[in-house]
C-alpha cells in the first residue's frame, strides 16, 4: 500500500520532469535510500568525479556519515581529501568565475538537483552522452543537447557513441539508431555502469532531502495516532449529538 | 479563595460572559453538513502558520546572500526544521483549498445575501490579505521561482498607465528584485499581514455573530416572538444568550448551542483534515510540483530565467485571468474584476431566497459553470499560454464572468420554489 502511494508520487515527478523540456523518454531510475551499500558508492562516486566542479554546499560531510552509517574515521581517510573538518559543508575551490570560462557555465551546486531535475533525468543524463566531435570537450547528451559538462565517467563507460543498424523499414534499407554504445575501453561494462550511476544518483536522491526517510517513519506514527484521534472524536461527537437527534 | 478571584476577575473583564455570548450559548442552527467545517479549518490553518512561521523565522535569514542557504540551514540543520518548513508551505496550499471551498459554501447557500454582507466583505478582504501574505511568503526562500515568480507579479503593476513604472520601482524598492524587496517583503509577511489578517478574522467573527450564521437550507432560525411561531421540545432544550432572543422579542427555533455541539463536530472535520494534511506534509512535501515547485531548490539567479514560469497553484485562476486578454492592461483589468465581482456578489445577486436547494434549476447550472470555469482557468494558468490553451482560457474567462451577469439579471425574477417553515 505504502509502496504503491509511493510509485505515485514518483510517477508524478517523472511526469513534471517530461513537462521540463527533454525529449527523449527519461528511464526510471532505481531509488532505494534504504540501500547504504548503494548510497555509499554513490558517495564515493560523487566524490571522485564530481567534486571536482560541483559542490554540495549545504550538505555536510558529517551529515553524509551519520545517515549513510559511515564511521567518521573511515568517512575521512576515504571521502575527505583536502584536510576539511567532519563538521565542513561539501565544497571545492574552484572559482565560479573559472567554471564560467572553462565550461561556459558555473558548474550548479548539486545538493538539490535530485529536487530540481528528479531522480529519472539524472538517471537517463548521465547515461546519454555519446561522442559529438563538434563539441568542445568531444561529447554532447541527448537529455541536455549542447551540454557543457564534459563526461567525466568516461573512464568507467569507455567512449560512448551513437550506435545505427542497417534495418529494413516498410520495404527500404535504412539506418536505424539503436541506443547509445561504448568502445569498451572503460573500467565497467555496460550493466556495471549503469549500476553506478544508480548509485550516484541514488545518492544524489538522499543529498536533495536527507530527512526523506525520517519523516516517512514519523508520518506513519503521526497517521495511526490520527486515525485514533479521528476515531474517538467521531465518537465523541456522536456522544453528544445524541441530545440534538 | 478560586471563585472569589473569578468573580474579581468577571466584575472587571467580563470573560465567562463572553464566552457564553460566543460560544457557549451562541444559537447555530442543526443543520450544519460537511461544507461548514472549513470556516474553522482555515482558522486552524492560520494558527498553524502563525506558529510554525515563527520558529521558522528563528533561523531564516532575510537577505538575497543568505535566504536560500538557511532555508536549507532549516531544512538540514535546524532540530525538525524539515517539519516546520514542510507544516508552513503545504499550510499555505491547505489555507487556499479551504478558503475556497468557505467560499463556494457561502455562494451555494447565499450565505452572502442580506443581512451578512458586511460579513462577506470582510471575508473578501480576508482573502485579498492572504493573496498578498502568500505572495509575499513565496519570495523568501529565494528560489528561482520565488524570484521570477515575483517578477511577473510585480509586473503586472506596471502596466497601470501614468503610475505603473513608479509603482513597481516603489514595491520592489529597487529597479530590479532585490534584497531590498526581500526584506520589505520579510517585514509584510511576518508582522504587517498576519496582523492585519488576524483583526480582519476577529472582524469577520464578531459580524457574524452579530448576524447569526446561516444554514443549508438558508432561512433564518430567530424569528419574531408575536406568538405564530410553535415551539417544539427540542427548541425549549437549549438556553441561549439573551442578547440573541433581544431580551425576548425574538425565539429561535432549530438551533443548538455552539458549544459543546459544534466543537466536538468540528474536531471531527479537524482530524479528518489533519489526516489529509500531515499525509501530504510527511509523505508528498512538494506536493507533486505544485505546493513546492521544483525549480525553486534552486537559489534565484537573475541572469538565468527559467523555462516555464507559472505562479503557484491558488493563483493560477486569476493569472489564466489575465493572460486570457491580449491587452496587458485590460487583463489586469479583467484580473482585477474577477475579485471584485465576487465582493460585489451580495448586490449581484438580487435574489432573496438564500439556498440553491430551494433557488432555480438556471442557478443551479450556473453556479456548476462557475465552478468548472474556476477550476478549468485554474489548470490553464498551470499550462504555458499557447495554442489552444489560450482560446480556452478565454472562453472560461467568459463563462466566468458570465456567472455574474446571468446571476444580475434572472435572480430579480426568479422562479424559486417554495421556502421550508422550519429546517429540514
Amino acid at each position: 500500500m505504502m509502496k504503491n502511494l509511493f510509485s505515485v508520487v514518483a510517477l508524478v515527478a517523472s511526469s513534471w520532469a517530461m513537462a521540463a523540456g527533454s525529449t527523449i523518454p527519461l528511464d526510471k531510475a532505481p531509488i532505494d535510500l534504504t540501500d547504504n551499500a548503494s548510497l555509499q558508492q554513490g558517495a564515493k562516486l560523487f566524490q571522485n568525479y564530481c567534486l571536482g566542479c560541483h559542490q554540495m554546499q549545504y550538505q555536510r560531510y558529517s551529515r553524509t556519515f551519520r545517515d549513510l552509517a559511515i564511521p567518521e574515521d573511515i568517512g575521512m581517510e576515504n571521502l575527505m581529501f583536502t584536510g576539511e573538518k567532519v563538521g565542513d559543508h561539501i565544497t571545492n575551490t574552484m572559482a565560479a568565475k573559472d567554471g564560467e570560462k572553462w565550461f561556459g557555465a558555473t558548474p550548479p551546486d548539486l545538493t538539490n538537483v535530485a529536487r530540481v531535475r528528479g531522480p529519472d533525468w539524472l538517471y537517463t543524463y548521465l547515461r546519454s552522452f555519446y561522442a559529438d566531435p563538434a563539441r568542445p570537450f568531444g561529447v554532447n547528451n541527448d537529455v541536455f543537447p549542447m551540454v557543457g559538462m564534459p563526461h567525466v565517467l568516461q573512464e568507467l563507460q569507455g567512449k560512448p557513441y551513437k550506435a545505427y543498424e542497417t534495418r529494413l523499414v516498410d520495404g527500404e534499407s535504412k539506418q536505424v539508431y539503436v541506443g547509445i554504445k561504448t568502445d569498451g575501453t572503460g573500467e565497467l561494462s555496460t550493466e556495471e555502469y549503469d549500476r553506478a550511476v544508480a548509485d550516484l544518483v541514488n545518492y544524489l536522491e538522499y543529498v536533495g532531502e536527507p530527512t526523506k526517510l525520517e519523516s516517512r517513519e514519523l508520518g506513519t506514527k503521526v497517521m495511526v495516532f490520527l486515525l485514533i484521534f479521528f476515531v474517538l472524536a467521531y465518537l465523541l461527537k456522536k456522544e453528544y449529538w445524541k441530545d440534538v437527534h | 479563595m478560586f471563585k472569589n478571584l473569578m468573580s474579581w476577575i468577571e466584575y472587571r473583564l467580563p470573560f465567562m460572559e463572553k464566552m457564553n455570548l460566543h460560544v457557549v450559548q451562541y444559537p447555530a442552527p442543526k443543520n450544519f453538513n460537511f461544507w461548514y467545517f472549513f470556516g474553522s479549518l482555515a482558522m486552524l490553518v492560520l494558527v498553524n502558520q502563525i506558529l510554525t512561521g515563527i520558529w521558522l523565522t528563528m533561523n531564516y535569514e532575510p537577505s538575497a546572500e543568505g535566504a536560500f542557504a538557511s532555508v536549507e540551514y532549516i531544512m538540514r540543520d535546524v532540530d525538525y526544521g524539515w517539519l516546520l518548513r514542510y507544516m508552513h508551505s503545504t499550510g499555505a496550499s491547505a489555507f487556499f483549498v479551504v478558503v475556497y471551498l468557505h467560499m463556494l459554501r457561502g455562494m451555494m447557500y447565499g450565505s452572502y445575501q442580506k443581512p451578512r454582507e458586511l460579513l462577506w466583505i470582510f471575508g473578501m478582504l480576508i482573502f485579498l490579505v492572504l493573496m498578498a501574505e502568500a505572495f509575499m511568503g513565496y519570495l523568501l526562500p529565494w528560489g528561482q521561482m520565488s524570484f521570477w515568480g515575483a517578477q511577473v507579479i510585480i509586473s503586472i503593476f506596471g502596466v497601470i498607465p501614468g503610475i505603473g513604472e513608479d509603482l513597481t520601482l516603489w514595491i520592489r524598492g529597487d529597479y530590479v528584485i532585490s534584497g531590498a524587496t526581500l526584506n520589505r517583503f520579510f517585514a509584510l509577511h511576518v508582522i504587517a499581514l498576519p496582523l492585519v489578517l488576524v483583526i480582519l478574522v476577529f472582524l469577520h467573527i464578531m459580524a457574524l455573530h452579530e448576524v447569526g450564521s446561516n444554514n443549508p437550507d438558508g432561512i433564518d432560525i430567530k424569528k419574531d416572538n408575536d406568538g405564530s411561531v410553535e415551539l417544539t421540545e427540542a427548541d425549549k432544550k437549549f438556553t441561549f444568550h439573551q442578547y440573541f432572543t433581544r431580551g425576548g422579542k425574538k425565539v429561535i427555533v432549530d438551533a443548538i448551542p455552539f458549544h459543546p455541539y459544534y466543537t466536538v463536530k468540528d474536531l471531527v472535520g479537524v482530524a479528518g483534515f489533519l489526516l489529509i494534511f500531515a499525509w501530504v506534509i510527511f509523505f508528498l512535501p512538494e506536493g507533486g510540483g505544485y505546493f513546492l515547485e521544483p525549480p525553486n531548490f534552486e537559489a534565484a539567479n537573475p541572469l538565468k530565467t527559467p523555462d516555464h514560469i507559472a505562479p503557484v497553484w491558488y493563483f493560477t485562476p486569476f493569472y489564466a485571468i489575465l493572460r486570457a486578454v491580449p491587452d496587458q492592461l485590460f487583463g489586469a483589468v479583467f484580473m482585477f474584476l474577477a475579485i471584485v465581482a465576487l465582493a460585489l456578489l451580495p448586490w449581484i445577486d438580487r435574489g432573496s431566497v438564500r439556498s440553491v436547494r430551494y433557488r432555480s434549476g438556471l442557478h443551479t447550472a450556473n453556479l456548476i459553470n462557475f465552478c468548472v470555469s474556476f477550476v478549468a482557468l485554474g489548470v490553464l494558468g498551470v499550462l504555458p499560454a499557447e495554442g489552444i490553451y489560450t482560446l480556452l482560457a478565454q472562453i472560461f474567462s467568459f463563462t466566468y464572468f458570465g456567472f455574474f451577469i446571468l446571476l444580475w439579471f434572472y435572480s430579480k425574477n426568479e422562479k424559486t420554489k417554495p421556502l421550508p417553515v422550519r429546517l429540514t
